[in-house]
């Protein structure tokens, strides 16, 4: 299909010196299907229309200025293709969500090779299907949660690919709300105020090799079905109600080969069921995984929990949830007939941190000798945790 | 003073005890590294047990040096020598010649391990530094002890209540007061609860290396100020010193007034 | 040499030492030893050692050559003292403690003497630890005597020596008496004392009973030897 169109395609060439001086009266000119080229300069335009099918390139970095005033593009067609400009300074406002990048009602869009900067809302995309986001920086200088907007926001869309971008010190780093079957994949979200990722009410999307660091919580993943998460890295995430990963009232859900790496909680579930956790890592995380409400058939398999200052935590009965094959570092049994299984079950909830979650204070207690008594005595006639709460074929070895 | 301490310290040095304690902690630090090959997991398994087991080897260890070495004490006395350079020059023999057999004896199995190369060697600081601290304080207490209780078996006794208060019961009670009084604010109380307690302290200390990233998340905002700045670190080592110093200073007041 | 003046010593609630005044000095160049004697409990060690700053009374005044020495340690210089038990650090070698010993006192010494008169070549190497009782004394002895001091403490000097020992223990302490020096010894021997003791100085509940010379005990108790006078004295107060 883009073959026919650059067959068609007529160019027109904007710059200080061009005939045309501006974007807007460029878009103005051009017939659907043409090529806009705007060379380097600052272009200070807000509110540029894209109401036509058009294939947009900036030459050397071009930078487009909003000055603070409005949205600074706004997409109304279907096709149109974006690449090579700095995007700056879209207006902020307390009613109106302004963005750099405004995407309405298009579909087949893509943008490549942005740099989207001290932004309010970066790309705003709504009930938009077919899209691609593709190697852009997206960021702000985000202070409080109120005043400032997300990196890359999309609602009602469907079949959205992005990939490779990198958003930072926003709200939220990327927001997904109604969106189905998209994939975000490679992406780098870090140092944003709220989470680096957040899913609300999307189904059937996936999220691979990205990487979560020091985000005011990692990702949110909340009232969404069929989420597959794998290869992605959550860091740092530490601070009050922080966690690698965040999963609230969603369903059939598969976590595998991530990486959890010292988070405040590595994942925090509540009421979620049929979720799979197969092959991830948790690193000097405070909990591994903190699980609250009523929770189903969450089966952990072939995970590897290292230096954790807790492992598990519950709050709740624990239904069918299941812990099979997973290597513990605390564990301390022994393997007498060498198969690699421990021979004697792991406890991987331990007394005390049931005593942190009604009391936590207490956490200053934290490696003490007392501490390792009460849970001693817990793990040999456990009271107080689950008695079905094992890994009975708890590994001798890391998997790698 | 110095002369003192060097004779203690020759004599600890060559008691066979020292060489055990110094054994131990070479055989532990070597499994621990060589056939666990994580370093990580070494660390902090050694750390719990050094919060525990370099109080309780200070304190068994000077009380014994006192009471054995009384007579000789006795003949130091009768030296033109202040009382007080009698008896802390044999304090810092006791606790120099522990602190080493502890410096030496995971210092050997990390070097070997290739300690300079890895992120580790902060987390092995630490480890020295908080082990020295305690030998240096447990030890004081129990010269302390021992300088205040002719009995020997008296003196055994406290020294060892004295640990096991500190080291557990003084945590229960904690642990027990929090979870009853929970319904009041309680992150004051109970960081002015760790400084009352050398143990404590240390764990704190290795708290802050290894579990900040939960207590940041998981407490009120006293104990972010405290854990999440440098605050928490100074002051713990402030109080640490503190708990050095008075015990040491204790030792010079009684010492200039008891009868030998 | 040594006044005493109003000494009080309570050890918590016995009172030891009550008022205690003594005077000891030898009389121009020629030394004397004394011997303090009395029954047990009655403060013979609790003297010895305030005059050496061991025990700090709670009253009284002590002076050596005209100067006080409470509080003070610089003029244990100039006091050797044999200390009753000899127990020394286990680990450290006979060598070892002689050189320390030498190092905290600022004087000449003459071990070499000492450890020729005592044989105790042999054990110069050896551990203090592995020494016997008898072995111990004689390092003992050695430490006291290889200064060259005015006064010289002896508290039971001769337990656990062979006789051949105790023979040059007499000998050394006739020496030291000859140089000059003033000697005090406590003993339960009474013959010891008897062949040594210039003076007496007995004690009772805390205070002198008596000071003066052999002959005057005996006189005073009509007795023929020491032990007797001894005797006498207890029995006479007990009655």
């Amino acid at each position: 299909m883009f073959i026919v169109i650059n067959g068609y395609a007529q160019t027109i060439e904007v710059c200080n010196t061009c005939a045309v001086k501006s974007i807007n009266e460029a878009i103005a000119k051009s017939k659907p299907f043409g090529k806009i080229m705007v060379q380097k300069g600052i272009y200070l335009e807000h509110d540029i229309i894209i109401d036509k099918p058009l294939h947009m390139v900036g030459i050397n970095n071009p930078i487009v200025d909003g000055e603070k005033k409005s949205y600074v593009f706004i997409v109304k067609s279907d096709s149109v293709t974006v690449s090579g400009f700095t995007i700056k300074n879209p207006g902020q406002s307390y009613t109106k969500d302004y963005a750099a990048v405004y995407i309405s009602q298009s579909n087949h869009f893509k943008f490549e090779n942005n740099t989207l900067e001290k932004v309010f809302f970066g790309f705003l995309i709504e009930k938009s299907h077919y899209g691609t986001i593709n190697n852009n920086q997206v960021s702000s200088n985000a202070v409080d949660q109120s005043s400032s907007g997300n990196g890359i926001h999309l609602w009602y869309c469907s079949n959205i690919r992005i990939e490779n971008n990198e958003v930072h010190n926003l709200r939220d780093g990327i927001y997904l709300e109604f969106v189905k079957e998209s994939e975000i994949i490679n992406n780098k979200s870090y140092d944003n105020m709220r989470y680096g990722l957040h899913f609300m009410f999307s189904n059937h999307d996936e999220y691979h090799n990205n990487t979560f660091t020091n985000n005011g919580a990692g990702v949110a993943v909340m009232f969404s079905k069929f989420i597959k998460m794998t290869g992605n890295t959550f860091t740092q995430n530490w601070g009050t109600a922080s966690y690698g990963l965040l999963l609230k009232e969603i369903y059939d859900a598969e976590i595998e080969n991530n990486t959890f790496q010292e988070n405040t909680i590595g994942i925090n579930v509540e009421g979620s069921t049929r979720i799979t956790y197969i092959r991830n890592n948790f690193i000097r995380n405070g909990w591994s995984v903190k699980i609250a409400g009523a929770c189903y058939t969450n089966n952990f398999k072939e995970n590897n929990f290292l230096n954790n200052s807790f492992d598990i935590s519950y709050n709740s009965h624990m239904n069918d949830n299941t812990f099979n094959s997973n290597y513990w570092s605390s564990y301390t049994g022994y393997d007498l007939d060498k198969n690699g299984i421990g021979d004697v079950p792991y406890r991987p909830v331990k007394l005390f941190s049931y005593i942190v979650n009604k009391t936590p204070e207490t956490i200053v207690l934290l490696r003490s000798l007392f501490v390792d008594i009460i849970n001693f005595s817990e793990k040999v006639s456990p009271v107080f945790t689950p008695d079905e709460l094992v890994d009975s074929t708890p590994l001798m070895k890391p998997i790698q | 003073m110095f002369k003192i301490l060097k004779y203690s310290f020759y004599d600890l040095m060559r008691s066979s005890w020292s060489y055990v304690y110094f054994l131990f902690y070479l055989g532990l630090g070597s499994v621990l590294l060589f056939l666990n090959n994580d370093v990580s997991k070494a660390v902090i398994t050694l750390m719990n047990i050094i919060v525990v087991l370099t109080p309780l080897i200070g304190t068994i260890f000077g009380v014994m040096y006192y009471y054995n070495s009384r007579e000789f004490t006795e003949l130091l006395l009768a030296q033109p020598l202040k009382r007080s350079t009698i008896f802390i020059g044999q304090y810092l023999g006791v606790a120099i010649s522990l602190a080493m057999s502890l410096v030496i004896g995971l210092g050997i199995p990390f070097f070997a391990y290739g300690l300079l190369q890895s992120t580790e060697i902060f987390n092995f600081l630490s480890l020295i530094i908080v082990g020295t601290f305690l030998t240096f304080i447990f030890t004081a207490l129990a010269f302390n002890i021992a300088l205040s209780n002719e009995n020997k078996i008296k003196g055994f006794g406290y020294a060892i209540l004295l640990w096991l208060f500190l080291a557990v019961i003084y945590d229960g009670l904690f642990l027990i007061s929090l979870v009853v009084f929970q319904d009041y604010p309680l992150d004051k109380l109970s960081l002015t609860a760790t400084m009352f307690n050398p143990i404590d302290l240390s764990r704190i200390l290795i708290l802050l290396k290894l579990d900040i990233s939960a207590l940041l998340g998981y407490t009120g905002a006293i104990f972010q100020q405290f854990f999440g700045t440098n605050l928490g670190m100074i002051s713990s080592l402030a109080a640490l010193l503190i708990w050095v110093i008075f015990p040491v200073y204790r030792i010079y007041k009684k010492s200039a007034k008891k009868d030998f | 040499m040594i006044e005493i003046k109003n000494l009080h010593k309570k050890f918590g609630k016995v009172e030891v030492l009550k008022d205690l005044n003594l005077s000891i000095s030898s009389k121009a160049t020629n030394g004397a030893i004394f011997a303090v004697l009395g029954p047990n409990g009655s403060g013979k060690t609790t003297l010895i050692k305030s005059i050496l700053g061991m025990v700090i009374p709670n009253q009284g005044q002590i002076e050596i050559n005209g100067q006080s020495v409470l509080k003070k340690y610089h003029y244990r210089n100039d006091i050797n003292y044999l200390p009753q038990i000899a127990n020394f650090p286990s680990n450290l070698s006979v060598k070892e403690l002689i050189k320390m010993v030498k190092n905290l006192r600022p004087k000449p010494a003459s071990d070499k003497n000492f450890i020729q008169l005592f044989g105790l070549e042999p054990f110069l190497d050896k551990k203090l630890g592995n020494l016997s009782g008898g072995t111990k004394q004689k390092v003992n002895i050695l430490l006291t005597f290889m200064f060259d001091c005015e006064l010289i403490i002896l508290d039971e000097p001769t337990t656990g020596l062979d006789p051949l020992s105790l023979i040059n223990l007499k000998k050394i302490i006739i020496a030291e008496k000859q140089k000059g020096k003033t000697i005090l010894i406590t003993s339960h021997i009474m013959s010891f004392v008897e062949e040594m003791a210039d003076e007496i100085v007995f004690l009772l509940d805390g205070k002198i009973y008596f000071k003066g010379t052999l002959d005057a005990i005996k006189k005073e108790t009509q007795q023929t030897d020491l032990a007797h006078a001894i005797a006498t004295i207890l029995t006479k107060e007990h009655v």
